[in-house]
């Protein structure tokens, strides 16, 4: 490796001020960080720091995603043979084909992402920020696999810029970046993100068998159609129609499990987040009504969005609230809003994404609140002295 | 006893190279130095010339503000050199050491003394900046009389030296006098707090006219400012003292003999020292005495104090005036082939993403790379976790860069130094400089309230 130092030390004057391609300053930044852990020793302040930075941070998100990613790729393949009656496929054949067809999504995605953050971090003088590793790999996810690529690359575009670099890049921005994505396609080009068609590859240019739908559970609930609607175990398991990484409960779950244990994901969202839901689906089972709100409160966890939603969403440290106590609220919320968006908006079948985008908007209502506790409690103190 | 204070949020770091428990003969220096940049905030008026001959106890500067806190020469000797920086900025004052003549200031007990006449003797005797004062963590203003004074008889830092050891090592019963001392300033209390388990040494446990406190819990339970947090917080208006153990028996000496003599034990520590002992020294000496061939081969980084808070010092710099221990600690500027995905079996963190955190080591070899680049704050909810006060640390940290005066009072910028958030910083991911934003939040109040 020492070989590749040299060089790397060798070209660096290249792409400072002054040099050739000092323009290129931050994507040399970037890749050369990203092989070597730079020789920069502390010189203010505490002289050891954590072995722990951004890129591992950010890392540890990847890792749990993985397991979403891997049955989204098998779940395409699946749905294909399912919607098209093809029999022969074995479990790898059906992995293939959906990896393949996500992975342009996937290039597109980080590409244009990346591209515009190398660019800004350029302006800024800054460094590489990382959070767009994650950010990159969470859209391609949330986005049903027949979406056109150019738009993919318009709302990441619109996701970057408008939500969060004009904020002041990565750490300041109010919305969670990747559902900003996700919120821009819904609103521009509705046809291509909700309808029956657009979760299952080839599905949108017709030839799928006769009678086949391809309706989501969510939909299905929202149209009373609860005899259509797979079992639980299908649905917590994923082998559903959806957007590409949402589908398995089961594999988010495994995502949850490396984001508590790592403790880069906050307990304290997910867990409030799934009270919140499970508490308002049982409120609205007990108000008796019909249809919809009869639905078991526990298939609200296991159906649409909300899982992927709860793990790597809502849990965005930067656009959530930040206090612990302030978690709780914020979860809470997060998970009733899902269902009441879910039962009683006559729009829309999903709730998730308006739900976590708007506490990401009251999060930090609820932070000054919570702050201005402690502030009080402070004061209290004075006035009791 | 009182009860025992647990405190559950910290985090110890297991640094290696602790020194062991025996005290060395003193090793002979003639080099001493008083640095200004051990005194935050203080704009200093020099009172002597290069050349100028000074005696233990005679008047090197004072602060401009307050020309009454004289800081005086620790030894007998000659002004050899008057250091300056940048801009002519005041760096140290370097005094080559020659003879033992000292300045008698007089012996007394504090007991039948006045207030007035107590602080007069600390004042003129230059013991007076080991007084500390929150709010601000800076020399304490005379005139004010502190709620209460608070001394902090363990040390939870890394490599920290065993304040038991160094107390039933130091000879001459000069501590009760100190407290007596301190007691005369105060119309409250002397709070001294101890570790709850451990045995206490009699030289400690004996005292009167203190109140004891125990505590419990990892690194930063030692620290001055969260047991007065626990004890009995600083609010806006009050000013409490704080003063280092080993300087109230500086100033019980200077009560029973009349002389000026900080002398104390510290530890030698660190993965680059050869032989970790304790030592005699005096502030201000260089530590070049001490480790002199007792340096392992390679680069290294001598700090006076803590690898958290001390200061970065040359082989033969001075010792701080606040510092009970000398760390030196290998330099860390390699590049590291994919260092931030390693899976870290030999990397100690505070975060569960290394393998260090499953299969635990005693002792971890840290060096003074930074690991990473500076970032904005992403990650929430951490800092908290090695902070053991009432703060919202984030929240404080945005006020400072805020400039917001009055939030920076609300969250409580009167209890902190930048000592308690040395953690923060070292856990921080996005490698902020928390302290320096401590410091100069601090800085900005006592710019605003003056």
């Amino acid at each position: 490796m020492n070989f590749l130092l040299k060089r790397m030390k060798k070209i660096e004057p290249l792409f400072e001020k002054g040099g050739r391609f000092e323009k290129l300053r931050s994507v040399y930044d970037g890749f050369a960080t990203l092989l070597f852990v730079p020789d920069k020793v502390t010189s203010r302040g505490s002289h050891i720091r954590d072995h722990m930075d951004m890129k591992r941070t950010m890392t540890v998100v990847l890792i749990a995603l993985m397991p979403a990613l891997l049955f989204g790729s098998y779940n395409i393949g699946l749905q294909h043979t399912r919607a098209f009656g093809i029999n022969e496929w074995t479990m790898m054949h059906m992995f293939w084909f959906g990896f393949l067809k996500l992975l342009p999504l996937i290039i597109v995605s980080y590409l244009v992402g990346l591209g515009i953050e190398f660019i800004a971090a350029q302006i800024r003088g800054h460094e590489i920020n990382e959070g767009y590793l994650v950010t990159g790999m969470l859209i391609p996810l949330i986005m049903p696999i027949d979406v056109p690529l150019w738009m993919v690359a318009v709302s990441v575009a619109f996701a970057v810029i408008i939500g969060k670099e004009i904020f002041g890049g990565t750490g300041m921005n109010i919305l969670n970046p990747a559902l900003t994505a996700r919120a821009f396609l819904f609103f521009s080009y509705p046809g291509w993100m909700t309808g029956d068609n657009v979760w299952i590859e080839g599905l949108v240019k017709g030839g799928g068998l006769d009678g086949f739908s391809g309706a989501t559970p969510l939909a299905l609930a929202k149209l009373d159609g609860f005899a259509q609607m797979p079992s639980a175990m299908e649905m917590f398991i994923g082998t559903i129609p959806g957007s590409v990484g949402e589908t398995s409960t089961l594999a988010i779950l495994i995502g949850a499990f490396v984001l508590i244990l790592t403790g880069v994901g906050s307990w304290r969202i997910m867990l409030s987040m799934t009270l919140g839901a499970l508490g308002m689906g049982l409120l609205l089972n007990a108000t008796g009504g019909s249809g919809y709100t009869q639905i078991p409160a526990y298939y609200h966890l296991i159906m649409g969005g909300f899982a992927f939603g709860t793990v790597f969403m809502a849990t965005d440290p930067v656009s959530a609230a930040q206090t612990n106590t302030g978690k709780y609220i914020y979860g809470a919320l997060t998970g009733i809003l899902v269902v009441i968006i879910r039962v009683f908006n006559p729009a829309y079948p999903e709730g998730t994404m308006l739900a976590i985008l708007l506490m990401n908007v009251m999060a930090p209502l609820i932070d000054h609140f919570v702050v201005n506790a402690n502030i009080r409690r402070r004061l209290k103190k004075i006035r009791t002295a | 006893m009182s009860t025992v204070i647990k405190l559950r949020k910290g985090l110890n770091i297991r640094l290696a190279g602790k020194a062991e428990k025996i005290l060395l003969p003193d090793v002979a220096v003639t080099r001493f130095g008083v640095r200004f940049a051990d005194f935050p905030g203080l704009v200093a008026r020099l009172e002597v010339q290069e050349e100028d001959k000074v005696m233990a106890g005679s008047v090197l500067f004072h602060d401009k503000a307050f020309p009454e806190i004289k800081f005086v020469s620790p030894v007998s000797g000659v002004v050899k050199e008057i250091v300056r920086g940048e801009k002519r900025v005041l760096v140290e004052v370097v005094i080559e050491q020659a003879g033992t003549d000292k300045i008698d200031f007089g012996a007394a007990d504090p007991m039948k003394l006045s207030r007035a006449e107590v602080t007069e003797k600390l004042l003129k005797s230059g013991i007076w900046p080991v007084l500390r004062q929150r709010p601000y963590h800076i020399v304490a203003r005379p005139g004010a009389v502190p709620r209460d004074i608070f001394i902090s008889a363990f040390d939870t830092s890394p490599l920290a030296p065993d304040l038991d050891y160094v107390m039933s090592n130091t000879h001459g019963g000069h501590l009760q006098e100190g407290i007596n001392a301190l007691s005369r300033l105060t119309d409250g209390k002397v709070h001294i707090s101890h570790e709850a388990e451990g045995s206490r040494v009699p030289e400690l446990k004996n005292l009167k006219n203190v109140e004891f406190h125990a505590f419990k819990g990892p690194h930063p339970a030692g620290n001055v400012g969260v047991q007065i947090h626990h004890i009995s917080p600083v609010s806006k208006g009050e000013v409490v003292w704080t003063v280092d153990l080993q300087d109230v028996v500086a100033i019980g000496r200077l009560f029973g003999t009349g002389f000026h003599d900080r002398e104390r034990i510290i530890a030698l520590a660190g993965p680059g020292v050869q032989n970790r002992k304790y030592h005699r020294i005096r502030p201000g000496a260089s530590v070049s005495g001490i480790l002199k061939g007792n340096l392992k081969e390679g680069k290294f980084r001598v700090i006076s104090g803590n690898v958290l808070t001390g200061k970065k010092i040359s082989q033969d710099g001075s010792f701080g005036f606040y510092d009970n221990l000398v760390t030196v600690l290998p330099e860390g500027d390699y590049s590291e082939f994919f260092g931030w995905a390693a899976p870290g079996l030999k990397k100690f963190s505070y975060w569960r993403t290394f393998v260090s955190k499953l299969i635990p080591r005693r002792e971890y070899e840290l060096d003074t790379n930074l690991h990473g680049g500076h970032r904005a704050f992403v990650i929430t909810g951490h800092y908290e976790n090695v902070l053991p006060m009432d703060i919202y640390p984030v929240h404080l940290l945005k006020a400072i860069m805020a400039g917001d005066v009055e939030l920076m009072e609300n969250l409580g910028i009167y209890e902190v130094a930048e000592e308690d958030f040395a953690l923060c910083e070292f856990i921080d991911p996005s490698k902020t400089e928390i302290q320096e934003i401590i410091r100069s939040g601090i800085n900005l109040m006592i710019k605003e309230m003056n």
